[in-house]
């Protein structure tokens, strides 16, 4: 299971760098695009056949594989696109509606 | 005793760059200002001045390569005016958000269409938000002395930010005048070392002009403007140490005669050495007028403004730029919103004059004081008056 991530790089104006500069690499990480999201991914892992084809199309990288060698969805970053599930050939994800 | 020299007002700002030690020249000519850059490039060419000139195709990649070499650390001018200045437009904003203190000199211009090459504010008032530091010049000394004064501003740590001394083009630029220049040992202690808080360093690696998210393009914003609105104590600052060591004491805003005046006119920049001829002879018939100059117009002097003219009557603000389809010059609009919360209302009435280079003498001031009168007592006027504008 994908853990929820704290956002740490969203400070206020007082903390902000000079010239909203970036002193670390890896920042993009703590920015959680996930939140811009109106619909969210559920993958139904008994139609599943582990093709992969969604973690490569993922434009976010944004889909996990598990050891086990199942996929599953970051959903901190997933945007919600709908890439994933139009090229899913088994049809096994479903885009649902992100509720309020 | 430091005496006076008589020199072309842009080979005394010149000088002033050459003084403040830059690192990086990066210009491409264009009139009005060529003087200042030429004579720079000469003086890099000469080996009197230790400092990169860089050649470059456009005014957009002038300020690209200004930014950039600042962004390395380096101290840094360039220049331009008019349609170079618009060229740079976009580049204006990134030097203020990415904080680096940058001094550039605007020899003020007309902007086309029609083609114009003379003197008014079309291009500096297209500019008005772009987060840098203003200042509007009236003689030659105080031009060079700006420039001087550009540089301890910008590299002030609570500032970084970039700085325009903004000098009529022509009118001012092209004039000689008598100058007191420093030896450049009076001028040393006065000039901070150039130091920047964040640069490009490759043992420690940053990233400077990341995309802003919704998430903090606002904070990024707000940062921007606290520290332009917080500059002004430092501004004020160096100027008032300026005076302790030299002499010479500028302010936010100029006044003239203002003790006692009903109605004030209010300039920027050489106009208002004609508008203080204007008041001496209306003062001479007994006529209460005085004269308010903006010299600093970003940060905007809010306070100084207000409590320069808080006792008069009649405020007439001379704009040098048409802001089309607007009710109003820039300067007189937001003069106008400056000065509506005071408890007393003062009637406000814009003047637009001297556009593409027209002249602007006495008696265009002192038409507009008459107007300005009849307006008060006559009545709401047209939102903005034209001065000398044919009507067929």
């Amino acid at each position: 299971m994908v853990e929820k991530v704290e956002k740490r790089a969203i400070v206020g104006w007082r903390n902000l760098a000079l010239g909203c500069a970036i002193l670390e690499a890896g920042s993009s990480t703590q920015l959680l695009t996930g939140t811009w999201r109106l619909q969210h991914p559920v993958i139904d892992q008994q139609l599943c056949n582990r093709c992969g084809l969604c973690y490569i199309y993922c434009p976010d990288m944004a889909i996990i594989k598990t050891p086990a060698g199942a996929y599953e969805h970051d959903l901190n970053y997933c945007k919600g696109c709908g890439i994933c599930a139009e090229e899913c050939p088994k049809k096994a994800i479903t885009m649902v509606e992100e509720e309020e | 005793m430091p005496t006076r020299t008589p020199i072309e007002v842009s080979i005394a700002i010149s000088k002033a760059v050459q003084q403040a030690d830059v690192d990086v020249i990066a210009a491409y000519p264009i009139t009005p200002q060529t003087h200042i850059v030429e004579h720079l490039s000469e003086l890099v060419a000469d080996g009197e001045l230790q400092a990169a000139f860089i050649n470059v195709e456009s005014e957009h990649s002038a300020l690209s390569a200004v930014i950039g070499a600042a962004a390395a650390g380096a101290s840094t001018f360039t220049a331009s005016c008019s349609q170079g200045l618009a060229l740079m437009h976009e580049i204006l904003f990134i030097a203020a958000s990415l904080r680096l203190p940058i001094v550039m000199v605007v020899t003020t211009r007309a902007l086309s269409g029609p083609i114009s090459i003379w003197n008014d504010h079309s291009d500096i008032m297209a500019e008005r938000d772009i987060g840098w530091l203003q200042v509007f010049c009236e003689t030659g000394q105080e031009a060079y002395d700006a420039v001087l004064q550009a540089f301890r501003i910008v590299r002030d740590p609570k500032v970084q930010l970039p700085m325009m001394v903004n000098v009529d083009g022509f009118n001012l630029t092209h004039v000689i005048e008598p100058v007191y220049l420093f030896e450049q040992e009076e001028i040393r202690d006065y000039l901070p070392e150039h130091r920047q808080l964040l640069r490009l360093d490759i043992d420690h690696p940053l990233t400077m002009g990341p995309v802003g998210v919704p998430e903090v393009y606002t904070e990024a914003k707000k940062q921007v403007d606290a520290a332009l609105v917080g500059a002004k104590p430092v501004v004020l600052a160096a100027w008032q140490e300026f005076a302790e060591r030299y002499g010479r004491f500028y302010q936010p805003v100029e006044t003239y005669q203002v003790e006692g005046a009903e109605i004030i006119l209010l300039t920027m920049g050489v106009i208002s050495r004609t508008a203080m001829s204007a008041v001496d002879r209306l003062r001479a018939t007994g006529k209460p007028v005085g004269l308010v100059r903006l010299r600093l117009w970003r940060p905007f002097p809010l306070e100084e403004l207000r409590n320069c003219v808080r006792h008069a009557k009649i405020i007439a603000v001379i704009d040098r730029h048409l802001s089309l389809g607007a009710h109003g010059g820039p300067v007189c609009l937001e003069v106008r919103a400056a000065l509506y919360d005071l408890p007393e209302r003062l009637r406000i009435f814009g003047f637009v004059l001297g556009l593409g280079g027209r002249d602007v003498t006495v008696a265009d001031f002192l038409e507009i004081v008459d107007r300005a009168e009849h307006y008060a007592a006559a009545g709401q006027p047209e939102e903005y008056s034209l001065i000398g504008l044919r009507e067929v």
